[in-house]
């Protein structure tokens, strides 16, 4: 599936809830699907301080793929990490740095995304495609 | 004290247009007083008939637009001196706010009084704007910053305070009322043990001016700081009071227009007080909506509000207590209508985004108090600020959207 598949399946599963709070109710689901990170990842090196939550981001290539894992201490910003890392894990760096997001603002959530909210999420998009750029750097050097 | 009646708090509510708004659909419930006050109308309309009818600089000119604008600007003075019953209205002068009076002082009383090895006393309770220009301060100048601490419940220690005290300290700077707290402060006892000493005090009066009767005079406090749009005022203007002695002495902050008497290339004197510290073209604009404002607070009483705000805090208080596993931050014995608090095992952000669906406006964060939060080791609350024109069924509402907010969060937890 691309990322644009991805992204308007994620859309199409949140047309279904016509009052916020079922949709935050979604998130803080899928925040219990996120992958419990290790602790030893949550260091100062990988955290994103927002003002409002924290979130801590690590990348690795896999077999030339990029793998997210993710934590926050928010569940509401754990649930769109969890939805951003389906749009963006185990894809080609080349694609999550030329990925164009679109679902946040269609489901809804861009507030989460503006920059005086500053829980974390905008930086760490920014910060998922400069693992992006550096990977794809990495493979395209050797 | 006479307090206000729901019946007038009905008609208050009239007075503030934003308050009928709606936000996704639901009536707004405006709990973030603490950051900012709505507008009653009178407020809004005089600063669009100020625009309209007076604008133009003033102190400067003959014509007729100017004297006119002079005249709402004096006036304004006027009114600010009258309501913190400052001896003169020389001591007042107008400032950007709250955050630009502080630095004003910290600039000019620095430049004047404090050397290397100096010190200056603050608050452990103090927000960033009482923290950070004496930093900056003791950085210029090699001096350092002492801290007082406070106690768990959110009230200072006198003890403590008083201990602080050495020969090298210049300057107190303490607030009035805590942002995230709701302490109020001595400040009449602390200012009075502060002069024992021979040391001037700067009050911050952010969160206080709009809750209850400011003397100046009586508190005796050297400086006294505050923001208009914390009382209902317009953005972008506030007050900074200082004795008539110490702003004499004091040298400017900033230098420009108006605040110059005769300017040469070779030297600059300046202009007497209250000119001597407003450089620039002044907000005079602010300046007259502040007066309004100040009229309109006065129209009802301040100490109605304040015995209303205190009825409000007392509801709140118990309401919010009976929310299973609702920790309150701050819980001095004299508080102003100010709650901070958490749910056991609830983000702070996660809860300001549920109730903010249910058109329920709290703060979520650190209140620009980082050493508040770290002092209870936690990484932010959620902060209910009410004032008057807040009512009973409002709260009950916060009450229902918490429990609400509870098992969301807690179901899966």
């Amino acid at each position: 599936m691309t990322v644009q598949e991805t992204q308007e399946n994620i859309i199409k599963e949140f047309e279904v809830f016509d009052d916020w709070l079922d949709k935050y109710d979604y998130l803080i689901s899928l925040s219990n699907d996120l992958p419990v990170i290790d602790q030893k990842l949550k260091t100062s090196e990988n955290l994103i301080n927002g003002c409002q939550s924290k979130v801590w981001l690590t990348a690795e290539l896999t077999d030339g793929k990029m793998v997210f894992t993710a934590d926050s201490d928010a569940i509401i910003t754990k649930g769109i990490i969890s939805l951003l890392i389906r749009v963006l894990s185990n894809r080609d760096p080349e694609e999550v740095m030329n990925s164009d997001l679109f679902f946040i603002d269609r489901i809804g959530l861009r507030e989460n995304l503006s920059p005086t909210r500053s829980n974390g999420l905008l930086a760490m998009i920014k910060k998922m495609k400069l693992y992006a750029l550096a990977f794809y750097t990495m493979q395209n050097t050797k | 004290m006479e307090s206000l009646s729901d019946i007038q708090i009905g008609q208050i509510r009239k007075d503030f247009p934003i308050l009928s708004a709606k936000v996704y659909g639901k009536q707004i419930i405006y709990l973030d007083n603490g950051a900012t006050t709505q507008k009653p109308r009178v407020v809004i309309d005089a600063i669009s008939e100020y625009y309209s009818e007076k604008n133009s600089s003033i102190h400067r000119g003959v014509h007729f637009l100017s004297e006119k604008s002079t005249m709402a600007y004096e006036q304004a003075r006027e009114s600010v001196r009258n309501f913190i019953h400052a001896r003169s209205s020389n001591e007042i002068i107008f400032t950007s706010g709250a955050t630009g009076s502080i630095n004003a002082v910290a600039f000019s009383f620095g430049e004047k009084f404090i050397k290397a090895d100096d010190e200056i006393m603050i608050s452990g309770m103090e927000h960033h704007a009482n923290i950070v220009p004496w930093q900056m301060l003791c950085e210029r100048k090699k001096a350092h910053l002492r801290i007082f601490p406070f106690e768990s419940n959110g009230e200072l220690d006198p003890e403590k305070y008083k201990k602080l005290f050495s020969e090298k300290t210049r300057l107190v700077a303490f607030t009035h009322v805590s942002n995230t707290l709701g302490t109020v402060n001595p400040v009449k006892e602390m200012i009075h043990l502060a002069h024992q000493y021979n040391v001037p005090v700067l009050v911050d009066g952010a969160q206080a001016i709009q809750h209850g009767h400011v003397d100046v005079q009586d508190m005796d406090c050297d400086f006294y700081v505050f923001s208009g749009h914390k009382i209902y005022g317009p953005t972008g203007i506030g007050v900074l009071y200082g004795k008539e002695k110490w702003l004499e002495e004091l040298p400017p902050y900033q230098g420009g227009g108006d605040m110059v008497d005769k300017v040469t290339f070779e030297k600059t004197t300046y202009n007497i007080l209250p000119f001597k510290f407003e450089a620039g073209t002044t907000n005079f604009v602010g300046a007259a909506g502040l007066k309004t404002a100040l009229d309109y607070i006065t129209s009802i009483g301040i100490d109605k509000i304040a015995a209303y705000e205190k009825e409000l805090l007392v509801y709140a208080t118990e309401k919010l207590s009976s929310v299973e596993s609702l920790k309150i931050y701050g819980t001095a014995k004299n508080k102003i209508s100010i709650i901070s608090f958490l749910l056991d095992n609830v983000h702070q952000y996660d809860a300001g985004m549920v109730l903010d669906k249910m058109g329920i406006a709290v703060r979520t964060g650190t209140h620009c108090n980082q050493p508040v939060m770290d002092y209870y080791g936690i990484s932010g609350t959620l902060r209910a600020s009410m004032v008057f024109y807040n009512t009973r069924d409002e709260i009950n509402r916060l009450y229902e959207g918490l429990l609400k907010v509870r098992k969301m969060f807690h179901k899966d937890h």
